[in-house]
């Protein structure tokens, strides 16, 4: 007999159904067997829309089970509002424990930052992606960028930010350096600074990449030799902050957002909100910080 | 009648075609008998295919400069784009020394082999700057392009190359940070012929570099093309439908007509002794 | 920072939930019904289906009203519950010659095989408001549909049958081709299930372009006519009616589940296949269709498609809508309406990391100036 069910209610745990969470974690395992390849996935539709984190949704919610402890952080916060809402989703969708604590997370999804605290083999970092690609800049074809990757064939990367050096004196000027992964694939770290950079070479914990509107899936794993791409003699660097202070914490060694008031005083404060919580109530969290290159 | 020049010793060649094909369309057995300069047709009366080259067999020695000329449709560009793996031929084979001796058919590579010998051992310069250049990026950023592809990662000796190779080829070197678009078509085209020789390369294919240019502009080109091949001794293919150019640059000369070849040999001889009714026409008509 | 800046996140959240309700009955107006929307918002509940890729006409009725006539948001509602249905069948292909036809045309020939049926249609209407359309009642309805029905001609009513197709004509005729082109990527692909890499085979095309916004579609076909592409199409015939779906069942047998409403058209345009002519052979057939099908009743969305799926037959650079990448991604409702809006989530680290750099570089401009004034001074001359 045909059933009719009208206006279905319950939910399957994770929210996500059993036969799709298998092909996403199936995609994951590939996606770590070859890292830095974007392994394509169903990227199955959220009731949160397109761009604001379904894929680093379809992750979480492959991984989480009931004794996991969430976190969830956009632009280096927990209050952020789409961070609360997506927070909200998968606890009502796993019943999992949340936290802001970052050494207490097993799993952290993420939007455009890495945090601070160096994370370790219990944990998963789960990054929103909005453009898997790096060529995308270079190439506005698919077709054309599988093949291009698959040949190694990464001159066009090359030249434009030999272009952005020539034209700006340095690399880039934005967030989401190029990286190159175990010696293979270029791949896009997402948007973090690249202060966030180096957490990613040789770290202890697992790196998750979710595009979910591209539905496209990569990984860093743990113990793995990423390098920014650099020249030999035009190399990587960090972002600076020269001469800038923390408002709340005096501290100069984190990356800083900056502040407007109603008088249009500026000032800069910690980005990552749990590392500024522990900055002020001690002890200071390990970090793994970078030098520039003279 | 046949100057062939086939008579060198067997190893003293760099590049060796032998019976390089491309048929557009049903290539059905017999096509290339019903088609041809006896027929005034690329086009089978059969099957309606096109045979754009058929069965072309020749050898470029090292320094030399090879000329191919003919009329559109004579299948020369063709001829220079297989080998340049722009265009995949039906059949035949290419051996190039500089691969495994010349002991393998350039056309059973695997891709990202060809892309390496279209890096490293070949240069190409089209007839449109905008097939060769990357209007996208600057002129010494479609040099560095070649670079970068011979893993030489160092800006600063990226650009010292640059800037060399502008220099060689007169473009002004503080235009290397424009894009090519901002170019007259006579630089357009020494930024491509920089880029060419990037790196090096023993085989340069140029495929009607001076058509799109003024007359007076074109001079100034091909000197210079004449003068890099005297300085670099690069082995050069020429293919234009211009034999004022092919007088100016080339060693031995292969006309095309209808995918075929009607006449090769040094190009003094087929200048002032043209066998090949053909051959005879486009020389009458050299002005 | 921690706890009370997080809750203050979710507060605004949860207010702004509440003013989303506000908002909606601040009027304090009768609540809508939901057979009122599915049976008075007729298009935008067939529209809602088709780019929600669902059909459920009574979803899609509660989706508009959740979402107050926002066509995007109804959309994504219905996707989103679609994601969590269970697959159970895969119908068997529709056959549209099947069909219940409410509405038939075309443009090709001025008289078809059983004929033009207008049908309902507002295409020859003036488009002028009409407010004694709010004086409607349930009697004036019922007294309407009864003048209605005592117009019918009982003996016609019996002699209504199905239709047979205009294209029967071309194939007829030798004008149009059963053959599939040589080399089509004839794969059956759910683009729902598998990611899509280029080029993706036919079936992923069609499904991609049914599931389309219907406006993004428009821009698309619109533009082939406009010299971005080179469209010579006309409708070789549009129905729009009832067709039933069947699936077969776990122990082989053919079922009927029900019958769906679907807008169909045929879009009849030259250029059949290409390549050398030999002499003497019988011309290659000209005709070839561009295929456009979609829940409920959605013309433009039909044609449109018909044309887009004609114009990525034949690839070309320099035409936006003749390239499979271009047209298919952005045409995609949900992705389209999720990453412009995205704009407005936070996005001041990114920022921050592109003030940082700009400041860098304009650090070290103003080192070399200083090294290079430097430079002229020790060297005594000016530049």
């Amino acid at each position: 007999m045909i059933q009719n069910v009208k206006f279905q209610k319950s939910f399957n745990y994770a929210y996500i159904d059993e036969f799709t969470k298998k092909e996403i974690r199936r995609k994951t395992l590939k996606a770590v067997a070859s890292p830095g390849y974007q392994v394509p996935y169903s990227s199955p539709e959220m009731p949160i829309s397109r761009g604001w984190g379904t894929g680093g949704l379809h992750l979480s919610l492959s991984l989480v089970g009931p004794n996991d402890v969430f976190k969830v952080i956009d632009q280096g916060s927990d209050a952020s509002v789409n961070a609360c809402n997506l927070r909200l989703f998968v606890q009502e969708m796993t019943n999992c424990a949340l936290t802001f604590d970052t050494a207490a997370a097993t799993i952290i999804q993420t939007r455009h930052r890495v945090p601070e605290e160096i994370l370790t083999e219990k944990q998963i970092l789960v990054l929103q992606v909005p453009q898997p690609e790096p060529l995308r800049s270079v190439e506005r074809h698919e077709a054309k960028t599988r093949v291009m990757h698959a040949e190694a064939d990464y001159a066009k990367m090359w030249v434009t930010l030999y272009e952005a050096y020539v034209r700006s004196g340095q690399l880039r000027t934005g967030a989401g350096h190029p990286l190159m992964v175990n010696g293979r694939y270029v791949a896009t770290p997402s948007p973090i600074p690249s202060w966030d950079v180096p957490n990613l070479s040789m770290a202890r914990c697992l790196y998750l990449f979710g595009a979910g509107r591209e539905k496209r899936i990569h990984a860093i794993p743990p113990f793995t030799r990423v390098e920014p791409l650099e020249f030999d003699d035009i190399r990587f660097k960090v972002e600076e902050f020269v001469g800038v202070k923390c408002s709340v914490t005096n501290e100069d060694k984190a990356f800083m957002d900056q502040i407007y008031d109603d008088d249009f005083n500026q000032s800069y404060v910690v980005n990552d909100s749990n590392f500024l919580d522990k900055l002020r109530q001690g002890p200071r969290p390990p970090q793994k910080l970078f030098t520039n290159p003279e | 009648m046949d100057h062939s020049l086939d008579t060198a010793p067997d190893n003293a060649w760099l590049l060796r075609v032998r019976n390089l094909t491309k048929i557009y369309g049903n290539a059905t057995p017999g096509v290339l008998e019903r088609t041809g300069p006896r027929f005034n047709s690329n086009i089978c009366a059969k099957t309606g295919a096109v045979v754009a080259c058929s069965n072309i067999s020749f050898d470029l020695h090292p320094g030399e400069v090879l000329g191919i000329v003919g009329e559109s449709g004579s299948g020369k560009s063709t001829l220079v784009q297989m080998l340049y793996f722009d265009q995949e031929p039906t059949s035949g084979e290419a051996l190039f020394q500089p691969i495994e001796d010349g002991t393998v058919n350039l056309f059973d590579l695997s891709n990202q082999r060809k892309r390496q010998i279209r890096n490293h051992q070949m240069g190409m310069v089209y007839q449109n700057p905008r097939d060769g250049l990357n209007f996208r990026f600057s002129a010494g950023g479609n040099i560095a392009e070649k670079l970068l592809m011979a893993n030489v990662f160092h800006v600063g000796r990226i650009r010292l190359r640059g800037a060399d190779l502008l220099t060689k080829t007169e473009v002004p070197v503080k235009r290397m940070d424009e894009s090519p678009a901002r170019f007259s078509g006579g630089m357009q085209q020494r930024v491509q012929i920089a880029k060419a020789i990037a790196n090096n390369p023993p085989l340069l294919l140029l495929d009607e570099v001076t058509s799109g240019l003024d007359v007076s502009v074109q001079a100034k080109v091909l000197d210079l093309i004449r003068g890099l091949q005297q300085d670099l001794g690069i082995s050069m293919i020429v293919v234009s439908h211009d034999l004022g150019v092919i007088r100016m640059l080339t060693d031995r000369t292969m006309v095309l007509k209808h995918g075929h070849i009607v006449e090769q040999g040094l190009t003094d001889q087929i200048l002032q002794d043209p066998q090949h009714a053909y051959t005879q026409l486009l020389v009458s008509s050299l002005l | 920072m921690g706890y009370v800046a997080v809750k203050g996140g979710q507060d605004a959240i949860e207010n702004a939930n509440k003013l989303v309700d506000y908002f909606r009955w601040k009027g304090r107006t009768e609540p809508i019904q939901l057979d009122q929307t599915k049976t008075q918002m007729r298009f935008a509940v067939d529209r809602a289906m088709g780019e929600g890729s669902l059909y459920a006409p009574e979803h899609a009725a509660l989706a508009l009203l959740q979402v107050e006539g926002d066509s995007f948001e109804a959309a994504f509602h219905l996707r989103a519950y679609r994601a969590t249905l269970e697959r159970r069948f895969v119908a068997e292909t529709l056959n549209t010659r099947e069909m219940l036809v409410h509405r038939r045309i075309s443009s090709t020939f001025r008289e078809i095989p059983g004929g033009q049926i207008l049908g309902p249609t507002r295409d020859y209407s003036f488009r002028l408001l009409n407010p004694s359309l709010l004086n409607a009642t349930l009697g004036s309805i019922d007294q309407f549909i009864q003048q209605l029905r005592d117009e019918i001609d009982s003996r016609k009513l019996h002699a209504m049958t199905t239709y047979k197709k205009v294209i029967d004509i071309f194939l007829q005729e030798g004008l149009m081709s059963r053959e599939p082109r040589p080399g089509e990527d004839r794969r059956l692909f759910d683009v729902t299930r598998e990611a899509i890499k280029f080029p993706v085979p036919r079936s992923a095309v069609l499904q991609m372009l049914a599931r389309a916004e219907t406006g993004a579609l428009m821009c698309m076909a619109y533009s082939t006519m406009r010299g971005f592409g080179d469209s010579h199409q006309t409708v070789g015939e549009m129905r729009i009616g009832e067709v039933p779906v069947r699936v077969t069942d776990r122990r082989g047998r053919l079922r009927y589940v029900g019958k769906i409403k679907v807008t169909e058209a045929e879009m009849v345009g030259g250029g059949g296949r290409r390549g050398a002519q030999a002499a003497g052979a019988a011309p290659a057939p000209r005709f070839s269709i561009g295929y456009g099908l979609c829940f409920g009743q959605n013309e433009t969305k039909a044609i449109c498609m018909g044309m887009v799926e004609s114009a990525l037959r034949n690839p070309d650079p320099d035409k936006p809508a003749n390239n499979q990448e271009f047209v298919l991604y952005h045409t995609e409702v949900i992705e389209g309406y999720g990453f412009t809006n995205h704009l407005k989530l936070p996005h001041y680290v990114t920022f921050q990391a592109g003030l940082e750099g700009y400041r860098r570089a304009t650090r070290r401009n103003a080192e070399k100036a200083k090294e290079e004034t430097v430079g002229a001074a020790a060297t005594g001359g000016a530049e």
